[in-house]
């Protein structure tokens, strides 16, 4: 049984294999609209395997996603098409198309969904170039731009055409402080301004703490916390507080 | 025990033209939807049509020109200098000219569809595109296959008649031919069913040519070396296919069009 109708995201006993490794064991998770959702985990746990899933990227071996109270599990690539129009992707690397112009791919969203005034279009790109504080660079090709502001025109293009959700996969990760800072921000100002429900997978504390309303722990493909960053904070499981404090436990 | 060591490889093959027939299929279910970006199939054909077209007319005029010096080296000797003509013209409709063009195109175009393509899947811009609900068929397949659908076939045209061009200038400058003996034999013995026969193939070698540089693109794994892999493969399995298919094809059009039959 599905939660409530609340929530813009239900997730349950998702499973996913790569070959013989089970990367996912039975995730359940629900995400109420508007909320900030922060999944932590290790590098190579299955975050942003489990945040493909939410755009129909991949494919469960077994499980359900509703989205919007649509269940896309098992849905193909034409009939993910209207989901997708609801969730706007921030990918690790920006996946910008690299043969397009920063305004090329801003635009990009708003000309396959059928705009054609180019006055509307370059008014839309100019606001959304504003909201990630790109003005100015719609010229540049994506080669020519540093990894901040890949990750910021990639994050202008997933919001030009105004989604529901937005999943960013690791924003800050390969970052300096400072512009992992101004895309915290960023996250928090769309946050505000948009209204949008967000997932953010990332192993970065310092961004957790800065963004999230709620805060959820993937291990062993299974969630293994979720709640506030008070009650994050405040726990005496130790797996949890070496991932807070990051401590291994190898022996020097 | 021969069949459980090819057996892995025959799996790899029924695996491979299953992928293939998924995506032509794909791709002419969204070609006869309608689903076709005008747009961007006529920047293919300039780079794929227009930009081909020096590569297909070198390979064209010194095809003409060494075939038509060797046909007459071997006819000279028995008297039929003058049959050289109506030789080189029925080769170069029915087999070289489209052959050729197919193979030189599976190597530029073929080639840098999947590099492009592979390099996309490895940097996530394949998964944008499906993230931003646009079909990466539609949008990247469809109008490479609609672009070389219409370039390939003038293409093979171009390459005949300058391979023709060559012939003729060859024939009657170096060679001594009467050109008016050669120009006659080759118009009474080449008919419109051969011309059909090499546009029918370079419409179908097209089709080849995107399936599997589309194919290897999409497929693409392992970063840089895997698409260095894919472009390797693309160029290879197309140009082969283009040679087995080429036989088949010929057989089947030959009962559509049989050769011969001269005369006025």
């Amino acid at each position: 049984m599905h939660g409530s109708t609340d929530n813009l995201i239900e997730v349950r006993d998702l499973r996913q294999k790569i070959g013989t490794q089970e990367i996912l064991r039975g995730v359940n998770l629900d995400i109420p609209r508007g909320e900030t959702l922060v999944l932590l985990g290790q590098s190579g746990g299955g975050k942003s395997v489990f945040l493909r899933h939410l755009i129909g990227l991949m494919r469960p071996v077994s499980g359900s996603i509703r989205i919007d109270g649509e269940e896309i599990a098992r849905l193909d690539e034409r009939e993910l098409e209207p989901v997708r129009r609801k969730i706007g992707m921030l990918f690790q690397d920006g996946a910008l198309f690299d043969s397009m112009t920063v305004f090329e791919n801003i635009a990009f969203p708003l000309r396959e969904r059928g705009e054609r005034n180019l006055k509307v279009i370059r008014e839309k790109v100019a606001h959304a170039l504003e909201l990630v504080c790109l003005q100015g660079q719609e010229g540049k090709m994506p080669v020519n731009l540093s990894g901040g502001m890949r990750k910021r025109a990639s994050l202008a293009r997933a919001i030009i055409s105004e989604p529901s959700c937005i999943l960013y996969d690791e924003p800050t990760a390969g970052l300096d402080p400072i512009v992992s800072d101004t895309i915290n921000r960023l996250i928090r100002r769309l946050q505000s301004q948009l209204h949008v429900t967000s997932i953010v997978v990332t192993h970065d504390m310092v961004s957790a703490n800065h963004i999230a309303d709620r805060v959820a722990l993937l291990r062993e493909g299974k969630i293994h916390f979720s709640g506030s960053l008070a009650k994050l904070h405040g726990t005496a499981d130790p797996v949890i507080r070496d991932f807070v404090e990051g401590r291994s436990r190898e022996i020097d | 025990m021969k069949f459980p060591y090819s057996f892995p490889l025959t799996r790899a093959f029924c695996l491979y033209l299953g992928q293939a027939a998924f995506l032509a299929w794909e791709m002419f279910r969204s070609i006869f939807a309608g689903r076709i970006r005008w747009g961007i199939v006529l920047h293919q054909i300039v780079e794929i049509g227009f930009g081909s077209q020096a590569v297909v007319i070198i390979t064209g005029i010194f095809t003409g020109a060494v075939f038509t010096a060797q046909i007459f080296f071997q006819f000279n000797a028995l008297n039929m200098s003058t049959a050289v003509g109506p030789v080189v013209s029925i080769a170069l409709c029915r087999e070289l000219g489209p052959v050729l063009t197919g193979l030189m195109v599976a190597g530029r175009v073929g080639a840098a569809m999947s590099a492009e393509i592979g390099t996309m899947k490895v940097t996530e811009q394949i998964d944008a595109l499906r993230a931003l609900a646009v079909n990466p068929i539609d949008y990247l397949v469809v109008p490479r296959a609609v672009a070389m659908m219409i370039s390939m076939p003038l293409l093979v045209g171009e390459c005949i008649f300058f391979a023709l061009t060559a012939s003729y200038f060859v024939a009657t400058s170096m060679l001594n031919v009467n050109s008016v003996f050669f120009l006659h034999h080759m118009w009474r013995y080449t008919h419109g069913k051969d011309m059909v026969m090499a546009l029918t193939k370079g419409f179908v070698f097209a089709i080849i040519v995107v399936i599997v540089g589309c194919q290897q693109g999409l497929g693409t794994r392992n970063g840089a070396v895997g698409v260095g892999r894919s472009t390797t493969d693309a160029v290879v399995i197309s140009s082969l296919s283009i040679l087995m298919i080429n036989f088949f094809l010929t057989m089947a059009l030959n009962m559509v069009f049989p050769a011969g039959g001269g005369g006025y």
